[in-house]
């Protein structure tokens, strides 16, 4: 049965719509497992997604329950991390924890992603004035460090995961935009958009229809890989206060909190400090392998 | 009656001139080449015809109605191009079918099914390529999708870029055979840039030839195929045509 | 033909695909005297393939075996990259399809040059580039001094192509093949930049390779030509005598090209399958 799913898939002349998207889909996701790199990414990235989905199974104890007479006890049988100085659970929390950085790094993906690439197709689409505005208000952004200009509109806007979603998003459409520029602009002149053009077709239905699709390769490859930034980011507004707020789970505040304890009682910090480190790596190499599949520069088959 | 008609059509881009002041009629059904090398401007008068070069001045007419300078819907149904590279004329990420179905949609042109299916046998694409990405096609069969493309609006005059100088030449005579059947069996008017005198004789009947932008002769193809052209830049292309072959 | 410049047996290249190996050139054969030989093919016929091999410039994953490949008495299949760096454009050099691609874009065009004649021979500054001027005026730029100084997107193609004849040809090879030199060029400049090779050669009794997919053009060109399809070789005859060949696949190409005095309603088209590919 798997055999003829397989062979429909890779049929050479599909017969509908949907087999010619799900056979293109198949071959781009078998040219990415045979990369190992890449396969351990989207290990490490899907059991970030489990582990948020079942955390209340994955946790050993409630990770708000305090219990001061458990406090900084190291690694062991009860606490597989340890505890922290309110005597939570390590584990528990981490895992726990696991659930508010994918809910960040995914609404900033959502929210910065798609607005940088319709504002950077439309400059590139349309050039001259708009070009000029659109891309002096990207400058703008991009002139102010992410973290400095996260931390303003965080002060600004008052502490929380809310304000740090809206933060960090902010600070990162406007590279978005340059990139589905610079795409826009590669094939602009090609002949399959003067072709459409020259069928009668509006500038809104060239710019989603045909520009967009091939802007999203370079879109989907450079926000894979900014997720590990995004993840560091939340986790310096955490750690400075601005993220998430306590007694919320989030690692870069946890991390905050150990600091205090550093040499004595290592794994209060340390342990957050290795689950950011792995999903960050998990991130990066998913990304690579992404790239090397998808970027027609790189040689990629679509 | 006159397909077509270019009245002292002066196009620039920019600063630069590119055309003084063509003239040419080209009537229904006729089929009428433009050649020159590459600088002639001849590719620059096909793109203002369609819309692409909106920076000209004269006149353009279809069928007795004057176009706009820039895109025109209705200039669409009448007229459509086929381009020269098979290769970047076709939309990476669309099969044969999305190409096809859109301009329909964007004219709101009913039955798409059957006249996707339609211009598929009329261009001799079997119907398993339909759902094919560009990519998976040979370079005859995508121009054969460009060429179904640009009559799937059941266009009367026909503009062609280049249509084979692309193709490999076992293919070129497959796909000029094809445009020749179709003009036939569709009463099309071409208009067809090239740079090669012998796909214009097989071709075409009439043909004028470009140089720095103005027009130094319009001729007969009959004349064209016994070498007697009469301006002296006509026959030194011939010459250099003929040299080429054994 | 005197002793033979280059001999090729049984060339095989070979490239893997995910679905089995691909084999671009499949065991052809042919020796090359001081003379102009033209391939001529479509795309896929290998052509290319077998230029490149020649020079060993097919890198992994594309494997090139054969029986034999040597040039002037040297074993090329043996040879080490080291070794290969010494013959190239020393003794055997490509001249390739569009300048825009094939010169670099951030040298001046006299920098490049004495480059290809540096990489192979020391010589004082002078020297080298009054040697340089020298070349450009041999390919007919009469303007040496300042074409030396100009970037490759300054000049048109024409001249382009001529800068990277006067690149290859500096350090003097005995044998040079072109990978369809003049397709990217316009009608009126192809002749000329043909009939520089063509002294050039003469003047230096090199021997020539001529890739093309123009049977017309190869054939008023060359002296001899091998018609490639699909890897093999499938016709080989002396240049005047293309219209007595043999093969269908030659006869059949021959017969679609349209003629300046044409009047046949249909042309014919090729029927792949009389030699349909394994």
């Amino acid at each position: 049965m798997s055999m003829t799913v397989r062979a429909w898939l890779i049929d050479d002349s599909p017969s509908s719509r949907l087999q010619a998207r799900l056979g293109r889909a198949w071959r781009i996701c078998a040219a990415l497992m045979r990369n190992p790199l890449a396969v351990a990414g989207a290990v490490i990235i899907l059991t970030l997604v489990l582990t948020a989905i079942f955390a209340p199974l994955i946790a050993t104890h409630d990770p708000l329950k305090q219990d001061l007479a458990q406090r900084l006890l190291p690694p062991g049988a009860m606490n597989w991390m340890g505890t922290d100085e309110l005597g939570r659970d390590i584990w528990s929390r981490v895992v726990h924890g696991a659930h508010i950085t994918l809910v960040i790094v995914v609404m900033v993906a959502v929210l910065a992603a798609p607005a940088g690439l319709v504002l950077g197709a439309v400059a590139g689409y349309f050039g001259g004035w708009t070009d000029r505005i659109i891309m002096g208000v990207t400058d703008i952004f991009l002139s102010l460090p992410k973290l400095i200009l996260a931390l303003a509109l965080v002060a600004a806007l008052g502490p929380g995961i809310e304000n740090a979603v809206i933060a960090i998003a902010i600070t990162t459409w406007p590279a978005y935009a340059r990139i589905a520029r610079a795409e826009t602009l590669t094939f602009k002149n090609s002949e399959f958009i003067a072709a459409i053009r020259l069928q009668g077709a509006s500038a809104a239905r060239v710019i989603l229809g045909h520009v967009l699709p091939l802007c999203t390769s370079s879109m989907i490859i450079r926000v894979t890989l900014d997720m590990a930034g995004i993840i560091l980011t939340a986790a310096g507004l955490g750690f400075l206060g601005l993220g998430a707020q306590p007694p919320l789970p989030e690692w870069g505040a946890m991390i905050a909190r150990g600091r205090t304890f550093i040499l004595d009682q290592w794994w209060v910090a340390t342990m957050p400090g290795f689950a950011i480190v792995i999903v960050s790596l998990g991130f990066c190499f998913l990304g690579d392998g992404l790239r090397d599949v998808l970027d027609p520069k790189s040689g990629g088959q679509q | 009656m006159t397909a077509l008609s270019l009245k002292d059509l002066s196009i620039s881009y920019g600063d630069t001139r590119i055309t003084h002041g063509v003239n040419i009629d080209i009537a229904e059904g006729e089929s009428f080449a433009l050649v020159g090398e590459s600088g002639s401007g001849k590719s620059t008068v096909l793109k203002a015809i369609a819309g692409l070069a909106p920076q000209w001045t004269g006149s353009i007419s279809a069928f007795g109605k004057p176009r706009s300078h820039g895109i025109d819907g209705h200039f669409a149904r009448a007229c459509q191009m086929v381009f020269q590279d098979p290769y970047g004329s076709l939309h990476p990420r669309k099969t044969v079918d999305a190409t096809l179905t859109e301009p329909l949609a964007i004219h709101g042109v009913g039955d798409r099914n059957a006249r996707v299916e339609t211009a598929m046998t009329s261009v001799g694409l079997d119907r398993k390529f339909r759902f094919r990405f560009p990519h998976q096609l040979s370079g005859g069969q995508r121009q054969r999708v460009a060429i179904a493309r640009a009559l799937v609006l059941q266009p009367r005059i026909l503009l062609l870029d280049e249509p084979t100088s692309a193709l490999d030449v076992s293919v070129q005579a497959e796909i000029l055979n094809l445009l020749k059947r179709l003009r036939r069996e569709q009463n099309l008017t071409f208009l067809m840039v090239t740079h090669n005198l012998p796909v214009v004789s097989f071709l075409c009947d009439r043909v004028a030839v470009m140089r720095h932008g103005r027009i130094v002769e319009i001729a007969d193809v009959a004349a064209l195929k016994k070498g007697e052209l009469q301006a002296p830049y006509s026959r030194e292309l011939i010459e250099l045509s003929a040299d080429h072959a054994d | 033909m005197s002793k033979p410049l280059l001999e090729i047996e049984n060339l095989r290249v070979t490239f893997p695909t995910p679905r089995g190996d691909l084999d671009v050139v499949r065991g052809i054969s042919f020796a090359l005297g001081r003379e102009r030989l033209g391939i001529v093919g479509e795309s896929g016929s290998g052509k290319s393939m077998t230029g490149r091999s020649i020079l060993k410039l097919i890198r992994a994953p594309g494997r090139v075996s054969a029986d034999r490949l040597s040039f002037d008495g040297i074993d090329l299949l043996s040879r080490s990259e080291r070794q290969m760096r010494a013959i190239r454009g020393a003794r055997i050099s490509m001249v390739m399809q569009d300048p825009k691609f094939s010169l670099n874009p951030v040298m001046t065009i006299g920098e490049q040059i004495a480059e290809a004649l540096l990489t192979h021979k020391r010589l004082p500054r002078r020297e080298v580039s009054q040697r340089v001027l020298a070349m450009l005026e041999s390919v007919r730029i009469a303007d040496s001094e300042r074409v030396a100084k100009l970037y490759p997107h300054e000049v048109s193609g024409g001249m382009g192509q001529r800068v990277m004849i006067a690149m290859m040809l500096i350090p003097e090879p005995d044998l040079l093949i072109a990978d369809e030199p003049t397709s990217a060029l316009d009608v009126s400049v192809q002749g000329q930049v043909l009939d520089i090779i063509d002294e050039q050669i003469r003047r230096k009794g090199m021997g020539l390779i001529f890739i093309s997919h123009d049977l017309n053009l190869v054939s008023s060109y060359c002296d001899r030509i091998l018609v490639m399809n699909t890897g093999e070789i499938v016709e080989e005859c002396r240049a005047g005598e293309l219209h007595n060949a043999t093969h269908p696949y030659t006869r059949g190409l021959i017969a679609s090209i349209p003629r300046l005095d044409e009047n046949r309603d249909e042309l014919p088209v090729l029927d792949r399958s009389a030699w349909a590919a394994k």
